[in-house]
């Protein structure tokens, strides 16, 4: 059961406030004592799953739960969703757009990054209607 | 111009090395451990070393949600670009050392290797 949780709700192409939510939830983590490699993770699964949303999803809200063994994340939104999920788990896989390249984004890592990232990584969508990405991380972990 | 721990600091930095501090001077006293270039986002954010300085000619705000996330000293903005607006407002309230070079990343890399500042990947060889 969850000791702690939190849920923060995230806009498609809000640029302004995009890395907001993972800002408070790493320093969230960090009020709470916990170490900084897992924080650091946390904060690279959060930021790149935020952006997706921002740029590919809809709307959507992250939530965060934190348990006594482990941390949860969960981003869900309710935009076009992904056709073929092991594409878009390819690296250098993206549909961004120039506008957004141009700015730095669509290298098509942000997905292989939460896995890499994450102690459990599951992603499910269904097209029209969004994307659901769960990210686990064991407290115990010994994983830089 | 390095203190005791043999790093120097953003402002020490941006002296030495004639760097602009364009905003987030409040944070100006913090030490550089490493140094990284980027600027693709996803790149960065996986791979960029914390305390590091960045290197990157991306002026868009979303960089400071970056720097802020990996725990950077400072970005630089090279290559002559300047910073949005909102960037500079965002590296201002949040304290994140916001400075410009009017030369390439490529030329201030050069130079804070020559001042010690390796970014030597410790994983590297493992
Ligand atoms: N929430 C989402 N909704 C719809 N499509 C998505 C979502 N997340 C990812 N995708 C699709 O998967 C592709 C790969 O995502 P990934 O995060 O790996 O790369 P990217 O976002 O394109 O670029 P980067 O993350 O490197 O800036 C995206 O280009 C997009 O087509
Ligand atoms: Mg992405």
């Amino acid at each position: 059961m969850a000791v702690l949780k939190k849920e923060f709700h995230i806009h498609k192409n809000d640029f302004f406030r995009a890395g907001e939510a993972s800002i408070s939830i790493k320093n969230l983590l960090k009020a709470l004592g916990i170490r900084p490699q897992i924080i650091r993770r946390v904060a690279i699964c959060g930021y790149e799953g935020e952006m997706n949303v921002v740029m590919h999803g809809g709307d959507g809200k992250i939530i965060v739960e934190i348990c006594p063994e482990s941390i949860l994340l969960l981003i869900t939104d309710n935009g076009s969703g992904i056709p073929d999920i092991p594409l878009a788990m390819t690296k250098g896989y993206s549909t961004a757009t120039e506008k957004y390249r141009e700015m730095g984004f669509g290298a098509g890592m942000g997905l292989p990054n939460m896995k890499k990232n994450a102690d459990s990584f599951a992603i499910d969508s269904v097209v029209g209607e969004g994307t659901n990405v769960r990210m686990g991380f064991s407290l115990t972990s010994k994983k830089e | 111009m390095k203190n005791r721990q043999g790093k120097p600091s953003v402002e020490e930095l941006a002296r030495e090395l004639g760097l602009e501090i364009v905003a987030g001077e409040k944070g100006s006293g913090r030490l550089i451990e490493d140094g990284y270039c980027g600027d693709l986002l996803s790149d960065v954010m996986g791979n960029a070393p914390p305390g590091c300085i960045w290197i990157t000619i991306q002026g868009h705000q979303n960089i400071v949600a970056v720097a802020l996330l990996r725990e950077m000293a400072a970005i630089v903005i090279a290559g002559g670009f300047t910073p949005d607006n909102d960037t500079v407002l965002r590296a201002d309230q949040e304290g994140i050392p916001l400075l410009r070079w009017p030369g390439s990343s490529y030329e201030l890399a050069g130079k804070l290797h020559a001042i010690g500042i390796k970014g030597e990947d410790p994983d590297k060889g493992k």
